[in-house]
């Protein structure tokens, strides 16, 4: 226990808490409204997109600075997204095929490039492989700082725009003919989420970062109706996890923090998926039985039973 | 002029469209007098949704003009109410009814305002006028159909529109409920709104509506019920199908 009152105090622990909570915070509300539009898969699509932005904005601009390579993650990013909205407004393949395709020709393309930079020297410091997997032990302030400013930026769109994410995740048909273009929210909602994921990139890398974005939200989604407590629960979910990820990666002595955070989060999934009231599965076993049990005693023939 | 004569709520020229290079729509000329009970009758796959849609500007057309008019001033989207297919929607989303039924008014707030008190009291109200006032803060998903196709009429309700697009509001909905939305078109008409309905069910086409048109890809007959709702405009409608005697039987 004293280890770990210790560890509050540690400076280097605050920060990568912190950055952790804000990622957990910042991907739980936004990866409510994916896996409500069943969009899930993007963040997955996006960060692995991400890569070849990573590693272009070090060849072109040779700089370390993780501001810069965020920079050409989210540039990279975007086209991603783009040319997805593009492949299935004008083509017939479905959403989930043109993320699969985009997604694997952009990573195969980071992949290239990251072999092809391993051979410039002076490359090898520039740690460009811990996008793949993320290094949240490497988080310096001015990272959370930057993740605190996109993390409030975002939040703020949320809120000026909840009316109409909220209408057109549910219904954009019905949101179209009372004039909000679709076209102009799947554009900010899209961007908004590849904002999320880029700011995620460092802490837990492109492989894992998808299931920041989902897991919290269908945690949520399990103990709520109502949209917002989802958002908020969500952002909760995804925050202690964060935090509770960091120190047991601090604990336990080569727990690497951005497995351990997802860890943490599934665990809260699977929490979810059973336990919770109404949707839980423990909860429909229950009813189930419940309701055999009565239709055995006073409700139908007897030869139900034998069924 | 003959515009002068009669005012029409809609007004459609030339609209065509097309999925690929298959036309659904062909040059459909429709001219939709206002207050009037309109059903939009068809064969499987004559484009019913679709012209409802392409009216509506939801999908693109490859040529047309659509204009909406309420007395003799042109109006805009704001003034026409929907309500799509209920089965378009994800059910399991998280909101309760008198959520959807909000829903109804952000199309008047516009953009960023939120809905206020005033708001969900008409919301309220609007739900009780639907005979759903004691399912406000239900699950939608754990509505029945035709409760959730109450729902979307009062979202729809909520719009205060001149005009009304309504997709088979009758599908999947007992005789209990049918009543109950036909006594609200029936209400909407008397307040003067134009309802433009599809509609399945061709043995009601004369006990609910006044107005009718047939369609099959292009308009085969578009006029009062009295007038056109006849046997041989049927069979030209449902001609290249052949479905109008079977379905005639089974019904």
């Amino acid at each position: 226990m004293n280890s770990f009152f210790a560890l509050l105090g540690d400076y280097t622990f605050q920060t990568v808490a912190l950055g952790s909570m804000l990622l957990g915070i910042i991907s739980g509300v936004l990866g409510s409204f994916a896996v409500l539009r069943k969009q899930s898969l993007l963040g997955d699509g996006v960060s692995h997109a991400a890569l070849p932005g990573v590693v272009m904005a070090f060849i072109l601009l040779g700089s370390k600075n993780t501001e810069i390579l965020l920079l050409g993650a989210l540039v990279s990013g975007l086209a991603a997204t783009l040319f997805i909205i593009a492949i299935t407004r004008h083509t017939r393949i479905k959403f989930d095929s043109a993320l699969a395709l985009v997604m694997s020709v952009f990573f195969g393309l980071g992949l290239v490039l990251l072999t092809y930079v391993q051979k410039i020297p002076n490359s090898n410091q520039a740690g460009l492989k811990r996008f793949i997997f993320g290094q949240a032990s490497a988080l310096l302030q001015r990272d959370v700082h930057l993740m605190a400013a996109c993390g409030l930026l975002l939040l703020l769109l949320v809120m000026l725009f909840w009316k109409e994410l909220k209408l057109f995740t549910f219904d954009s048909d019905f949101a179209h003919s009372l004039g909000f273009s679709p076209k102009t929210l799947n554009l900010l909602l899209s961007a908004m989420i590849v904002l999320a994921i880029i700011i995620g990139l460092q802490t837990v890398g492109v492989i894992l970062m998808s299931a920041m974005l989902i897991a919290p939200a269908v945690a949520a989604r399990q103990w709520t109706n109502r949209l917002w407590v989802m958002a908020i629960l969500s952002a909760f979910f995804g925050g202690i996890s964060g935090l509770a990820g960091t120190a047991a990666s601090s604990l336990v002595p080569k727990l690497p923090t951005g497995p351990a955070i997802v860890l943490c989060v599934s665990l809260l999934v699977l929490i979810s998926l059973l336990f919770a009231p109404g949707r839980g599965i423990l909860h429909k076993l229950y009813r189930q039985e419940k309701n055999r049990r009565l239709l055995k005693t006073e409700g139908a023939a007897g030869n139900v039973s034998s069924i | 002029m003959e515009a002068s004569l009669q005012n029409y709520a809609v007004e459609v020229e030339d609209l065509t469209v097309a999925y690929d290079a298959k036309p659904v729509l062909w040059d459909i000329d429709l001219k939709i007098p206002q207050g009037k009970l309109l059903a939009v009758v068809g064969p499987n796959g004559a484009g019913k949704t679709t012209l409802i849609k392409a009216m509506l500007g939801l999908i693109p057309s490859v040529s047309g003009v659509i204009r909406f008019c309420w007395g003799k001033a042109a109006i805009g989207k704001k003034h026409i109410g929907y309500v799509p297919q209920s089965g378009s929607v994800d059910w399991d989303f998280p909101a309760t009814a008198l959520d959807v039924v909000l829903m109804g008014c952000y199309g008047r707030l516009g953009w960023i305002r939120r809905p206020g008190k005033a708001d969900g009291e008409l919301a309220r109200q609007t739900l009780k006028k639907v005979g759903m006032a004691e399912y406000a803060g239900r699950q939608i998903s754990q509505l029945s159909g035709g409760q959730q196709q109450r729902v979307f009429l009062a979202r729809a309700l909520m719009q205060q529109a001149d005009i009304y697009f309504m997709d088979e509001p009758f599908k999947g909905v007992d005789a209990q409920t049918e009543k109950a939305i036909v006594l609200l078109l029936k209400e909407l008409k008397e307040q003067g709104k134009t309802v433009v309905v599809v509609h399945h069910d061709l043995q009601t086409v004369a006990d609910y509506f006044d107005w009718v048109t047939l369609i099959n890809l292009q308009v085969v007959a578009s006029g009062p019920v009295s007038e056109i709702f006849h046997e041989e405009n049927l069979k030209k409608a449902y001609r290249s199908t052949d479905t109008l005697l079977r379905s005639g039987m089974a019904v």
